[in-house]
């Protein structure tokens, strides 16, 4: 599937819910779903500066796509991210420089994109394409 | 207009002159016209007010008429309207003299609030201050009260030592008598936790530290909305207190020092008004408050300042700390009875601030549910990481009432918590 099909696959998802309590209840589910990041990629170096809670991902590249594992010591934010690993995991880094995040807005998780949001939620997406842009130039 | 107005002054006096007898509560929230307003389609409950907190009408009224009658530039004016917003604004200032007991009033300097003031004498001290003399703060500090003397101390190579406290959120007076020697030379500490709501031992604090000639510094930032402080009294060298926390505006406060201490302090910024004569050659600096108010001030916020204290004398501090003390007993005790909830910070004699975690569930979580339903909280590390590392934890929900919150709000908080939970965990 490419990004595009999987961001409507997510909104699709969302639109059976009618209020933020059932949205927010099936990111928490989702959050305990998320691909855990091995231990020892839990380094101060993988921590995304920005967030009120501690998120860590690491990226690793198979053959041509890159597939991101992650943590948050926060379980709505561990759902935010794992929302945007969904979509991101498993495809080829320029694919993921490419793609754009409105999603995020039609699955009614708009205020969490105010870049002055505590949960870093700008700075996760701007930490996933960084990871991107630096495979990117590695498959150069 | 004006007729309204002052017919909406008369209304207001005569109410708060009812309210002196006894809190009405419901009567006060009328003069917050935010307490009206819906979060997330619920009925706003504001319970971050030790962060900031709200303003009521008649403070935005002032607001509201100094920017439409006499905004003006201060002391240097011949017109007509310079001369009116500098009565009002050295007005405040005697307001402000009057409210904490202070003998001079230019012993009072205007600031954009309580971190500036803390920085003006932090960087005052740089000339004073030696290798190896020892400055003492509390375990319990705002970030704005630490990191100015550790930059004070790198600067001098003087020592920051620091007063521990217990798990309660008491600090450790005998710890405390033994860290001073005549090597110390400057002791602050806040009046009121902005973490835990402790209120602190200040009189002893400040009477230890003068036995052995060390100045003390008070932040009185989260004391100033809940207890009306003596400073003459006290005899504290110097106290700092932020307008925002007391329903004036952001962006002013002040600083008392005593008038000794400021008259050797050297001045913090260059500018205008803090001259008495400038040539290149040299310049002389102007007397006391001027010599620390480099600029054009917060005017409006001044004057504001002073309404703000005219509307919480009014209602009284005394009947205000004991109907926030009800507050705080009854939410304590109805936010206990949630199983896994453990308050930080219970010392004997705290504020309306309540600090809390749910075991497994992190804070943030905690707080974005309650915003959606309509309930403001604090959550994070507050400001003050050494309190988090003492517990061992990223950070608390803080829940802080004012004056003007209610019991049936502290029921929703409770629900909301409950709600909370059994999402998250």
């Amino acid at each position: 599937m490419t990004i595009e099909e999987i961001q409507e696959e997510i909104v699709d998802e969302f639109s059976m819910f009618d209020d933020w309590m059932q949205r927010y209840e099936y990111m928490i589910e989702l959050g305990k779903s998320l691909p855990l990041i091995n231990e020892k990629y839990k380094t101060e170096d993988n921590i995304i500066k920005g967030c009120q809670s501690k998120v860590w991902v690491h990226a690793e590249l198979e053959d041509d796509k890159l597939v991101f594992t992650a943590d948050s010591d926060a379980i709505i934010t561990k759902g935010i991210i794992a929302i945007l690993i969904r979509s991101f995991s498993n495809q080829r880094p320029q694919d993921i420089i490419n793609a754009d995040t409105d999603f995020i807005d039609e699955i009614g998780l708009k205020e969490h994109l105010s870049p002055t949001r505590a949960n870093g939620l700008v700075s996760m997406i701007k930490q996933l394409k960084l990871y991107a842009v630096a495979y990117q130039t590695q498959l150069n | 207009m004006f007729a309204t107005h002052v017919n909406r002054i008369s209304y207001k006096k005569f109410n708060l002159d009812m309210l002196r007898t006894s809190l009405d509560v419901q009567t006060i929230r009328k003069d917050f016209p935010i307490l009206d307003r819906k979060v997330n389609g619920r009925p706003l409950v504001y319970l971050d007010n030790a962060a900031t907190s709200q303003t009521p009408q008649q403070v935005i009224d002032v607001i509201v008429d100094y920017y439409s009658n006499y905004n003006a530039n201060i002391h240097r004016g011949v017109h007509a309207l310079s001369q009116e917003a500098t009565d009002k604004y050295e007005e405040a200032r005697k307001k402000i003299q009057e409210h904490f007991n202070i003998a001079k009033s230019h012993e009072i300097i205007f600031t954009s609030g309580t971190t500036h003031a803390i920085n003006l004498v932090a960087n005052g001290f740089s000339s004073f201050l030696k290798q190896g003399d020892e400055i003492l703060v509390s375990a319990m500090e705002h970030h704005s009260n630490i990191v100015p003397w550790q930059m004070l101390a790198e600067r001098t190579g003087a020592i920051l030592k620091v007063i521990p406290m217990s798990l309660d959120g008491e600090l450790e007076m005998d710890a405390y008598e033994e860290l001073l020697s005549d090597k110390t030379k400057l002791v602050f500490c806040n009046h009121v936790s902005n973490a835990l709501g402790t209120i602190n031992p200040i009189q002893e604090i400040i009477d230890k530290a003068h036995e052995i000639g060390a100045a003390v510094l008070i932040d009185g930032a989260q004391a100033a909305p809940h207890i009306k402080a003596d400073l003459k009294a006290l005899n504290v060298d110097f106290y700092t207190v932020s307008a925002h926390k007391m329903c004036g505006p952001t962006g002013v406060g002040m600083l008392y020092g005593k008038e000794e201490w400021l008259n050797t302090l050297p001045p913090y910024q260059g500018g205008g008004e803090m001259i008495a004569e400038v040539t290149f050659e040299k310049t002389t600096y102007a007397d006391l408050p001027h010599k620390f108010e480099a600029g054009t001030p917060n005017i409006c916020g001044g004057i504001a300042f002073g309404a703000a204290l005219d509307y919480m004398n009014a209602i009284g501090f005394e009947s205000m700390a004991k109907y926030e003390k009800e507050l705080l007993d009854y939410a304590t005790k109805r936010l206990s009875e949630i199983d896994g909830l453990k308050i930080y910070g219970t010392a004997k004699n705290k504020t309306s601030v309540i600090s809390f975690n749910i075991e497994g569930i992190h804070p943030y979580d905690i707080g974005t549910i309650l915003d959606k339903l309509g309930i403001a909280v604090r959550t994070g590390h507050h400001c003050a990481q050494p309190i988090m590392d003492f517990y061992k934890i990223p950070g608390t929900v803080r829940a802080s009432f004012s004056f003007y919150n209610t019991k049936e709000e502290v029921d929703i908080l409770v629900e909301g918590v409950q709600r909370a939970k059994s999402m998250l965990l």
